[in-house]
């Protein structure tokens, strides 16, 4: 009997641990053997733990799972009061196109073998037998834009670095994944990591680079391991090392972990950080494509841009491309957190509208309250009210809206929250994580916080000065730290004016 | 063997690494649960760089500790999602049955640290001790959680 407990950092957070010990000891004190696979999640947070049972029409789901739950699932499965029927007839899942998930959750994330039996190494075989130019054009013509935020088309990137003569480029996984709501590469690295090692390779063998670093932040300790562990296993199946699945071709993989500084999800301020240095972000231009990595040609990418390329490689750029909405092509793992009645991970292509995510995926709020507003992109992204739910998810369509979908995280706050706090919260969070660099966002970020703080006192004079103050910020910082702090806090301020209308008397 | 010894050690350790710097400080933090700041001339030396050059990496980032924490270590989730669910909240608890603020050390050895975002935004508010990650966490939970570590 093959009985799957997630090993994803959520799952174990809710129990996971002990509900597979529990099973093991439930097993044994029946006499029956179990093979327990600790597997990704299956994104589906409520019902975590949820354990699942291969049987002969597929995996049957349990959940959400406690230790007590272990002994009747060997003495009646089918009436186990934790029974949720097929896992893949979950409505969740089913309405779901997974492409860079198709295998998070499904395989055990230790085991080569299995990757390969669920496609896994098909994109890189095909990329091996052709030409690096032939690579770069099958990216672009995919339409894959940087999963991170910033939408940059990837094929153009590599095609850049590329082109950037011969010598030394590096391969750079941006997996600082620092944006309250964002999950998404945490899952993808504990579930399926050898998706991103594969696509890191390929970046490598398209552009030229042989040596690639994964940035991980030090808040993911179980992602740490398990990227550890499959950089370990592919080095010792000829996956990484001097010979790539024996082409020839060298690249290698290695793990630079972050130390809690947010800036550094920024590209530039990555690079610097992994240079031994103060996390600061440099001036762009030079572009990192052309000074990157110890001043060499070098690509960085997103975990989920990288974690893609295989399935573009193995299922040709148009399986992708014609997926998606205008200039959004493919799919997204979108991300619900917050006060979210079903939150996970839902990855569908590019077009459903806010409210469609929000209400029919997400089901509403946890606490049965009505939503007040949902930040999608992260802490620097826009609040976008009811109003707004007719906003189709795409890159353009959400700046039209002046938002941006980040890396698609969606947090849900009901109608008790105060989004005059929450503004304020977004220039506090910009002022503790502010590298420093440049003024706008250094000084910008501090005074914000106080010029929310005179509103809040009653000073309505206060608000033409936020306004002022966000525009210096938008237009004059470095980087999207400073420059999108103001999505937050105009976005509030706009659609929620009642929050910010207090009184002198209110306030003492 | 002396902390320079020790220091010079981790340093020869990471000798072929390029860009070094963080390692070697997060080697010497999992060693000594800080970097002591009697550390920093080793490892400018083993470097090539300047004592103040190290000093402005380690003041930089907010994992790098100048002093040792207390015995346990309990991070709070103060990001958007967390607060959507009672994060906030969940933090003043911690202050109160602690009887610090952040940063602060309780006198039964319990450092309380804000963190920006531990990844479980779908099952908040979302706690660390030690190391351990929790998820769904209310005040009662909470109070297990420090019962449990005997804090």
């Amino acid at each position: 009997m093959r009985i799957f407990v997630p090993a994803d950092a959520l799952a174990r957070a809710l129990g996971a641990d002990a509900v597979a010990e529990a099973l093991v000891a439930a097993a044994a004190a029946r006499g029956e053997t179990v093979q327990i696979v600790r597997n990704g999640s299956r994104g589906m947070a409520w019902l975590e733990p949820l354990v699942e049972v291969d049987g002969p029409a597929g995996r049957r789901a349990f959940g959400p799972f406690a230790p007590v739950d272990a002994a009747a699932l060997f003495e009646a499965p089918d009436a186990h009061p934790k029974a949720l029927g097929l896992t893949a007839e979950l409505p969740f899942l089913k309405r779901q196109t997974r492409i860079t998930f198709a295998r998070v959750g499904v395989i055990d994330p230790a085991d080569l073998a299995d990757y390969q039996a669920h496609g896994g190494l098909s994109g890189l075989r095909r990329a091996l037998a052709m030409a690096p130019e032939a690579v770069v054009d099958e990216v672009v013509e995919s339409g894959l834009r940087g999963r991170g935020g910033a939408g940059f088309p990837t094929g153009i990137k590599w095609r850049t670095v590329a082109g950037a003569g011969i010598g030394q480029k590096y391969i750079v996984c941006n997996a600082d994944e620092g944006d309250s709501g964002s999950f998404a590469d945490r899952m993808l690295i504990e579930g399926d990591p050898f998706a991103l090692i594969e696509g890191m390779v390929i970046a490598g063998l398209a552009v030229g680079a042989d040596r690639g670093l994964v940035y991980l932040r030090s808040e993911y300790p179980d992602a740490i391991a398990v990227l550890t562990r499959a950089v370990d296993l592919a080095r010792e199946a000829g996956l990484l090392g001097p010979s790539v699945l024996g082409s020839g071709h060298g690249f290698d993989i290695e793990l630079r972990i972050g130390a809690g500084a947010y800036v550094c999800g920024e590209e530039t301020a990555l690079l610097n950080s992994i240079e031994g240095k103060r996390g600061t972000v440099r001036a762009k231009p030079p572009l990192p494509a052309i000074e990157g990595l110890w001043g060499k040609p070098t690509v960085v990418n997103n975990v989920l841009s990288l974690a893609t390329v295989p399935a573009i490689l193995a299922q040709g750029a148009a399986h992708y491309r014609d997926l998606g909405i205008g200039r959004s092509r493919g799919t997204m793992p979108l991300q619900l957190a917050g006060n979210v009645r079903f939150g996970g991970l839902f990855e569908v292509p590019f077009g459903l509208t806010l409210g469609e995510i929000v209400n029919s995926v997400g089901g509403g709020t946890a606490s049965g309250r009505p939503v007040k507003a949902v930040q999608v992109g992260g802490p620097l992204g826009a609040w976008f009210p009811p109003a707004l739910f007719d906003t189709p998810f795409g890159y353009e369509e959400f700046a039209a809206a002046g938002g941006l979908i980040g890396h698609a995280g969606l947090v849900v706050v009901d109608d008790t929250a105060d989004m005059l706090a929450l503004a304020r919260f977004a220039m506090e969070f910009c002022a503790i994580e502010s590298c420093g660099k440049c003024t706008p966002c250094r000084i910008g970020s501090v005074r914000g916080v106080e010029t929310i703080d005179r509103i809040a006192a009653g000073d309505a004079a206060a608000e033409p000065l936020l306004r002022d103050l966000c525009e210096t910020m938008r237009l004059g910082s470095l980087c999207a730290l400073g420059g999108f702090a103001p999505y937050p806090v105009l976005s509030a301020l706009n659609h929620f004016p009642a929050d910010f209308a207090r009184t002198s008397e209110a306030a003492e | 063997m002396t902390l320079t010894d020790r220091v010079a050690d981790i340093c020869r350790a990471h000798s072929g690494t390029e860009g070094a710097l963080l390692p070697i400080l997060h080697a010497v933090q999992a060693e000594y649960g800080h970097v002591p700041p009697l550390a920093l001339p080793t490892v400018a030396k083993a470097l090539g760089v300047t004592v103040a050059e190290v000093q402005g990496v380690v003041s930089f980032y907010h994992d790098f500790r100048a002093a040792p924490p207390g015995r346990h270590v309990l991070k709070i989730c103060r990001a958007e999602a967390c607060q959507a669910m009672g994060g906030a909240a969940l933090a003043e608890a911690a202050k109160a049955r602690l009887g610090v603020d952040w940063h602060g050390t309780s006198a039964q050895g319990v450092t309380l640290e804000p963190v920006f975002c531990l990844g479980l935004c779908a099952a908040a508010p979302a706690a660390m001790l030690n190391g351990v990650l929790a998820a769904r966490v209310d005040a009662t939970r909470l109070g297990e959680m420090l019962a449990e570590a005997g804090a």
